[in-house]
């Protein structure tokens, strides 16, 4: 019994310790002011890496929920003779919700377990090591842009998501299912506010961007450099940032929309 | 910077001086108040059976790891008690050959080679490149320049690292295991290299080997550990010839003797016979 005590207590200081350490090394990595010569190629290349390489499979799923939604919200909607209102329901529901966290978990999956790969293997075969030696931080060389880019391309994605979902819920609900187009537009514009649905749904996204993107850059800088170190290491960060996701949604949603 | 000048103790003839030094991996002392000095101008070799810590021991002159106890003085500075960005000025006048190469694999061999160039200098494109260029002839693999690391052999990889570790001409040079897989040929071209490197350009130099005969050939100095220890130490002639057993098996390359080939265990009795600690 005092030694399950013990034990929890251990596990519970080394995740203090853990947080810590990320801490460490978020702190570390965005310190000082970067270099504008040598940073900004560095950062355009991992925004091509983490953002631009995440296009596809942001569009492509953007494109599916926002034709499910619009099925799905045609039916309900029908039964109550308000199917003009399925522009706003759609709009809404990714704007505040769908478009942020759907993005953000297939953000974890696509560039965050990259990011965590890529840099795991740096330190198992010492190039952060070396670079270290040649005098070079590696949490501003290598960590650093990854974050930025994270940063960055996370809200950006989650935007190109929402706006994609929309369009595949024009054409469902309006060309296929024969909504009218007129009223699924000017009740979407009705409806969506500026501050309460936009800038709401984009602060979500830049919160995950930065929790996704730590997670994922502090794994593979802290991995246990050997293959099963960085397979380890690559699913405690799709793990991890899916599950801080979805805590996180629940935690932003009720300080946004809840009784709070 | 003024935070290092004040930390900088009385200039000497040693490049590194190692005092009193003890490294634990663990409950393992890897080193035991361990005094090496490292001169100025001359090629320094490590030597000894492999696992006893001559990685480690190049690591902690890099200020990689940190001693439990003792001091690591690097051209007048403690390693130990650098701060992040005195240490990674110190480090900016060394050069280090890792045992692995370690060359980045998203760049080029060149841009591996001027990796170096790029960070610590604001020279021209075309200074640059005539610099990596120079070094990658002094390799041999000029040809080689356009090529990422992953479309080399292993010996190749190891010399373009080589290339990049002297690429700033540094004052201090640490090769590990710098003629582990080259062929004859290229190993002679490395072992000429590090000796023309460092009598040309004045560096300081420390090779960690096994081969005994090159290392010989181009030591000034020679130390061996072994179990956390200098077993011996002198020039190549007297390492070579030294009467200490633990030192003559080594250099010998006799399997049985003082030295312990074996990694420490428990008696092959215990493990064959009882089986049962696994
Ligand atoms: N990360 C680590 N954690 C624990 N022990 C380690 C670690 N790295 C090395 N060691 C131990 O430290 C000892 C010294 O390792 P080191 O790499 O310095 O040996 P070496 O002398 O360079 O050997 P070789 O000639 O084979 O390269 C080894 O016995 C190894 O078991
Ligand atoms: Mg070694």
């Amino acid at each position: 019994m005092i030694e399950r005590i013990a034990a929890l207590g251990r596990s519970g200081l080394d995740i203090l310790e853990a947080m810590g350490r990320s801490g460490m090394v978020l702190f570390h990595a965005l310190w000082a002011w970067p270099n504008v010569r040598t940073s900004f190629p560095l950062l355009v290349k991992q925004i091509y890496a983490v953002g631009v390489l995440s296009m596809v499979i942001i569009v492509v799923s953007g494109l599916f929920i926002g034709m499910v939604l619009a099925l799905q919200g045609y039916n309900i909607l029908n039964r109550y003779g308000s199917e003009q209102a399925l522009g706003q329901m759609v709009a809404l529901t990714l704007l505040r919700e769908l478009g942020p966290v759907v993005t953000a978990l297939l953000f974890a999956g696509r560039a965050g377990s990259a990011l965590t790969a890529e840099i795991g293997l740096m330190k198992t075969t010492e190039q952060l090591a070396s670079m270290e030696m040649i005098g070079v931080d590696p949490l501003r060389r290598i960590v650093s842009p990854r974050f930025w880019a994270g940063f960055i391309c996370m809200p950006t994605l989650a935007l190109i998501f929402s706006s994609v979902g929309v369009l595949g819920a024009y054409a469902v609900g309006v060309l296929w299912l024969g909504v009218d187009g007129g009223s699924f537009w000017s009740n979407m514009q009705g409806s969506v506010e500026w501050g309460e649905d936009v800038m709401n749904g984009f602060i979500k996204s830049v919160v995950f961007g930065v929790v996704v993107t730590w997670i994922a850059v502090f794994q593979g800088y802290d991995t246990v450099p050997t293959s099963e170190g960085i397979s380890r290491s690559t699913t405690r960060t799709v793990v991890y940032a899916s599950l801080a996701v979805l805590g996180l949604d629940f935690i932003l949603t009720a300080v946004m929309f809840g009784e709070l | 910077m003024t935070s290092i000048t004040s930390t900088r103790l009385q200039p000497a003839a040693n490049y590194v001086e190692i005092r009193d030094m003890t490294f634990m991996r663990g409950e393992r002392a890897i080193f035991k108040n361990v005094n090496i000095d490292i001169p100025k101008g001359k090629v320094t070799a490590i030597m000894g059976p492999s696992g006893t810590g001559k990685t480690t021991l190049l690591r902690l002159i890099g200020g990689q790891l940190k001693p439990d106890q003792g001091r690591i003085v690097v051209d007048g500075h403690n390693v130990p008690e650098l701060g992040r960005s005195d240490l990674f000025e110190v480090r900016s006048k060394m050069g280090m050959l890792f045992q692995s190469g370690a060359l980045f694999t998203d760049l080029s061999v060149y841009e591996n080679v001027a990796f170096p160039l790029r960070v610590h200098t604001d020279l021209p494109e075309d200074m640059i490149r005539d610099i990596v260029l120079m070094k990658l002839q002094a390799v041999g693999l000029r040809g080689a320049k356009h090529l990422m690391p992953s479309e080399l052999s292993g010996g190749m990889a190891r010399r373009a690292a080589l290339a990049r570790a002297i690429a700033l001409d540094p004052d201090l040079v640490m090769y590990d295991e710098p003629f582990a897989g080259q062929d004859p040929m290229a190993m002679g071209v490395v072992v000429q290299l590090i000796r023309l490197l460092n009598d040309a350009l004045g560096h300081t130099s420390i090779v960690v080997s096994h081969d005994v005969q090159e290392t010989a050939s181009i030591a000034d100095y020679i130390y061996v550990v072994s179990g956390g220890e200098v077993i011996g130490q002198g020039t190549a002639d007297e390492v070579l010839n030294s009467d200490l057993p633990r030192v003559r098996q080594f250099m010998q390359g006799l399997p049985d003797g003082p030295v312990p080939f074996h990694f420490p265990a428990p008696s092959l009795e215990d493990d064959f016979l009882r089986g049962s600690s696994l």
